[in-house]
């Protein structure tokens, strides 16, 4: 008989994800009982049928703290302070508020980032650095709640999803104008 | 890297490469597969791509909003400017070369331009105050760089300043970085990097080497 393989190891399958409304954890959804699974595959096939913006579970800032904690401080700096060492890189994403037209301007996602959504998908596809696509989307949606929150755009309370996130106003919405160019006065 | 392009473009005259010079295109310059916006501004061709999606209006994607964008003096930004006008390089003599000694030299370098072909090339050796018009050594297409060049004697004096200027058709100036600090900004170390078509200059030193110079 061939074995099949889940494409989990044991332990991982054992720490059951928990359901993200109510904080239990849920059912051994990979068991080889048969209803079970084909419960997760029917989930799974309808998540995939509703497209991307399918994501119901609402996040807060308080869940994203961990997250950040665990997979971005290390080159984004515990205070979101960024680090600009050789090899390390990350991007400060706090302060820089009414600096950008200044001689020294500081561009950050508080000051400088029209949209909340390209975050998420900035986060979803490329971060971790180390690990880019490794977050759920619940875990991005945690992190960016956390990063708005801390940037004071949202409240520490508020709830990031599909729904929230595209209605966030980000401080710098209206600071982009399409390219002017040509730049008549060069020609002659 | 993620970018949005206009369909008009991409049906225009994009390229999806996947070779150069009779090989695969190499690593660094994005296998397997690059696009190439003929004449836009080199950060918009991705390499190694992976999809192409439609979508009816821009993704706004990181790489659009946050960074390839120019931040002007007034605070706001110039956002999607892809096509680069006149732009030069002179490529010999040029940065961490150096002169054995005074005397001939002959300055070569390329000129390109995404409006048309480059009408004619000058050249300065005394930091723009005169200029002279270079040999054309290549002949001039669309959308492509031509090769130019300019006699040239080294007196061995310190700070030679030489640069060249791709003056265009229907009159399109390359502009100086102090025209296009003044134009576009030059708030920060980021100001107005990503659609630099200054004049780029190179100066020499007393002892014959050369070295890039913002003037």
């Amino acid at each position: 008989m061939r074995k099949i393989c889940w494409g989990r190891s044991l332990p991982e399958r054992c720490a059951r994800p928990r359901c993200m409304r109510s904080g239990r954890r849920r059912k051994h959804h990979m068991a080889s009982a048969l209803p079970h699974v084909r419960r997760s595959l029917r989930r799974s096939l309808a998540s995939l049928q509703t497209g991307p913006d399918c994501h119901r579970a609402a996040e807060t800032p308080r869940r994203g703290a961990t997250v950040y904690a665990d997979k971005c401080a290390a080159c984004h700096g515990k205070q979101l302070e960024g680090n600009p060492a050789k090899g390390i890189g990350g991007d400060k994403l706090l302060g820089g508020r009414g600096t950008l037209a200044s001689k020294t301007p500081i561009k950050t996602v508080e000051s400088y980032w029209p949209y909340a959504t390209t975050l998420f998908d900035y986060v979803k596809r490329s971060m971790p650095f180390n690990a880019p696509g490794s977050l759920s989307d619940e875990e991005v949606y945690s992190v960016v709640a956390y990063i708005l929150s801390e940037a004071k755009i949202i409240t520490p309370v508020e709830k990031m999803d599909a729904t929230t996130l595209p209605k966030v106003v980000m401080p710098n919405r209206d600071g982009f104008e399409p390219d002017p160019r040509p730049e008549v006065q060069l020609y002659r | 890297m993620t970018r949005s392009i206009p369909l008009e473009k991409m049906l225009k005259d994009a390229i999806l490469a996947y070779g150069q010079d009779g090989e695969a295109i190499r690593p660094e310059q994005g296998y397997p597969l690059r696009l190439i916006l003929p004449g836009w501004e080199g950060n918009t061709h991705i390499k190694g791509l992976r999809r192409l999606e439609l979508s009816d209006k821009p993704f706004m994607t990181r790489e659009e909003t946050s960074k390839y964008t120019d931040l002007m003096p007034n605070g706001k930004a110039r956002q999607f400017s892809f096509e680069m006008e006149a732009k030069s390089v002179i490529t010999f003599p040029s940065g961490e070369m150096k002169l054995p000694g005074p005397g001939f030299y002959n300055i070569s370098g390329l000129a390109w331009s995404a409006r048309g072909r480059v009408q004619s090339v000058d050249v300065s050796i005394d930091g723009g105050k005169t200029w002279y018009p270079a040999r054309l050594d290549t002949v001039p297409e669309p959308i492509s760089t031509v090769r130019f060049s300019f006699p040239w004697s080294w007196n061995g004096e310190s700070a030679a300043c030489y640069r060249a200027a791709a003056p265009m058709k229907p009159g399109y100036l390359q502009p100086d970085t102090r025209t296009t600090d003044g134009d576009r900004g030059a708030n920060g170390p980021f100001g107005s990097v990503y659609h630099l078509n200054a004049i780029q200059s190179w100066a020499v030193a007393a002892d014959g080497s050369v070295s890039n110079v913002h003037a």
